[in-house]
């Protein structure tokens, strides 16, 4: 009788398909970047030589990008984790409990109407606009969703979420109507997720969010595997429910938040991580917050290769491809999950 | 010891528990009755400090205000009626669950001997790969048992541990229900462990209980050994049933 798993051949197979990944999507673009190039670009860098133009696209765009993306994918599967977990269900995602479109709201808030209340915090003034308003938007769906005794019934949760994310869309509906050209044109590239924007400034704040939030989760886990019993029992096992809501419900708003605040709307990567891991190797919250980190990163990372190579020199939305492989997971999930019904 | 000292609690102006005073003693199986709606539960919530009440409890010495849920988790377990778990967990993560509040990050050792202890006792080392979502409602209340008692595995000197059963046993079918109270006869006879558990079927209480409290409408109808609380009066009065009462094998048995 084995009381422990052993997930090592996960992060070792995990680990080097993300490596494989990365590696081509710092290749591969609307520009074909040699291998020479990348570390030609790397060393001319730190030796201050002229650099070319190649080397520049790669230090300047393509490198930033890609890290973004491993990035942005680890908070939103990490998030889905999260969310999974306090609600007890494996067919919750940020996407769907209004997280991410009342983030997509404030930011747009911000874009439009952010110059005339002349409201400013450095560099982390859009990812603070986009957490005040995915934190009000998920409350929102929680506090209206919520049941005596703790339940969540995924019905009431559903249906508040598509209330929450229909308001929060016409919010920023209402702000690109409002907006001048060019900010309306961010805001619609927004709504549909797009890593085209990042620089070195994304990587860095999206880079320490993501840590911090991952470290305070890793404390989390063992409360909420107490949880997938029911509240009662957590309580029964020594768990403080009101600082677990509080705790997980502040990280997942803080690493949606931060992510859309860059990339915009992303959905279902929340959803799919976890149901992929779990299907791999069993429910613990410890190997799926650790596994999230590397399958999101993975998964985003492969949706944008597709979003660059697929129509390219040009280049579709990620949010997008992460709709159009996530709907058929979400339907497939709903239905093996009847007797939530 | 457990000591309740004039507990009451209401939900609203509805009196749940009225003035209960009770002491609970450690080396016993001391057995909660009462018709629906007496309070039985309520107490061993109100015992768990799961809900506000008035009216002192203690665990020996110490009032349960100045004790933490975290800390009291170490030394209290509790067994509820049934437990779903919303996610494939194998059997021996479950019961590895009663351990959390002894760990912070991974297992020790000490915890690993309590799992496989307490799966053993239960008899379900061969279940402990199996996804607990696909057993049997005895399998899983079996696992459940394990789990509750690998929380308060290990003894503490110079302090009780606790177990609360909150009618475990209502879902189960007779064999089940014996099994669980033959395996509970065994602990008792462990005098640091004080056992309280609310059942339903009378009988079984009359069979194991050493000492039994009767609760009608949040009061205490009447406390202390089988035969003195299962009488044909106290029955009457609280269950509104007039059932006949018989010895056999110096047990009493109670019949409708």
């Amino acid at each position: 009788m084995l009381l422990n798993r052993n997930y090592t051949t996960v992060w070792i197979v995990l680990s080097i398909a993300l490596g494989v990944v990365f590696f081509f999507s710092l290749r591969w673009g609307a520009i074909i970047i040699s291998s020479e190039e990348i570390f030609s670009s790397v060393s001319n860098y730190f030796s201050s030589d002229a650099l070319t133009l190649n080397e520049r696209i790669f230090l300047n765009i393509r490198l930033p990008r890609a890290i973004t993306c491993l990035l942005v994918g680890a908070c939103l599967a990490m998030a889905g984790v999260l969310m999974q977990a306090l609600f007890r269900n494996p067919i919750v995602e940020p996407g769907l409990v209004g997280t991410s479109s009342g983030a997509a709201f404030g930011a747009s808030l911000y874009f439009v109407l952010g110059a005339t209340f002349q409201f400013n915090a450095g560099v982390w003034t859009l990812p603070l606009a986009a957490s005040i308003g995915g934190a009000l938007a998920t409350v929102v769906v929680f506090l209206f969703s919520h049941r005596k005794g703790g339940t969540q019934s995924i019905i009431s949760l559903l249906l508040t979420g598509i209330a929450v994310n229909a308001l929060c869309l016409s919010g920023v509906g209402l702000m690109s109507y409002l907006a001048r050209d060019p900010q309306a044109r961010s805001i619609t590239f927004w709504n549909l997720g797009t890593l085209s924007g990042a620089n070195w400034n994304s990587v860095l704040v999206i880079g320490a969010s993501t840590l911090i939030c991952f470290l305070v989760s890793l404390r989390l886990v063992k409360s909420l595997n107490a949880l997938a019993m029911g509240e009662e029992e957590a309580l029964y096992l020594g768990v403080n429910m009101n600082r677990l809501k509080v705790s997980v419900l502040t990280v997942t708003v803080v690493l949606v938040a931060v992510a859309t605040a860059f990339v915009g709307v992303i959905s279902f990567i929340g959803l799919i991580v976890p149901h992929l891991l779990r299907l791999i190797k069993g429910s613990d919250n410890r190997y799926l917050l650790i596994g999230s980190v590397l399958l999101g990163a993975l998964l985003l990372s492969l949706a944008d290769l597709a979003a660059r190579l697929l129509l390219a020199p040009a280049e579709l939305p990620i949010g997008i491809v992460t709709s159009a492989i996530g709907v058929p997971v979400f339907i497939l999930l709903l239905r093996r999950n009847r007797h939530y019904f | 010891m457990l000591k309740l000292d004039t507990i009451s609690s209401s939900i609203g102006s509805k009196k749940l528990l009225n003035q209960i005073s009770v002491s609970f003693f450690p080396g016993k199986i001391n057995l909660i009755i009462g018709p629906n709606g007496s309070g039985k539960s309520t107490l061993i919530k109100a015992m768990s400090k799961q809900i506000p009440y008035d009216g002192n409890i203690f665990y020996e010495e110490v009032n349960l205000q100045n004790i933490s849920l975290r800390h009291l988790s170490k030394f209290r377990a509790v067994l509820s009626q049934h437990t779903e778990i919303a996610f494939p967990l194998k059997v021996w993560e479950v019961v590895m669950m009663g351990r959390y509040p002894h760990f912070t990050t991974s297992p020790g050792k000490q915890d690993e001997q309590a799992v496989r202890e307490a799966m053993h006792y239960f008899e379900i080392n061969l279940l402990a790969d199996r996804d607990y979502s696909t057993l049997s409602g005895g399998e899983k209340q079996r696992v459940n048992f394990a789990r509750v008692l690998a929380q308060i595995w290990f003894s503490t000197p110079g302090r009780c541990r606790y177990l609360f059963l909150d009618e475990p046993l209502t879902f189960l079918d007779v064999n089940f229900q014996y099994q669980f109270m033959a395996k509970l006869q065994l602990f008792e006879q462990k005098n640091d462990l004080v056992i309280v558990g609310v059942v339903h079927d009378l009988n079984l209480a009359s069979k194991f209980g050493d000492s039994i409290l009767l609760l009608n409408e949040g009061k205490v109808a009447s406390f202390g050994k089988p035969e003195e609380v299962l009488t044909e009066e106290n029955i009457e009065r609280s269950f509104k049933i007039k059932p006949s009462i018989f010895q056999h094998e110096g047990a009493v048995i109670i019949s409708f």
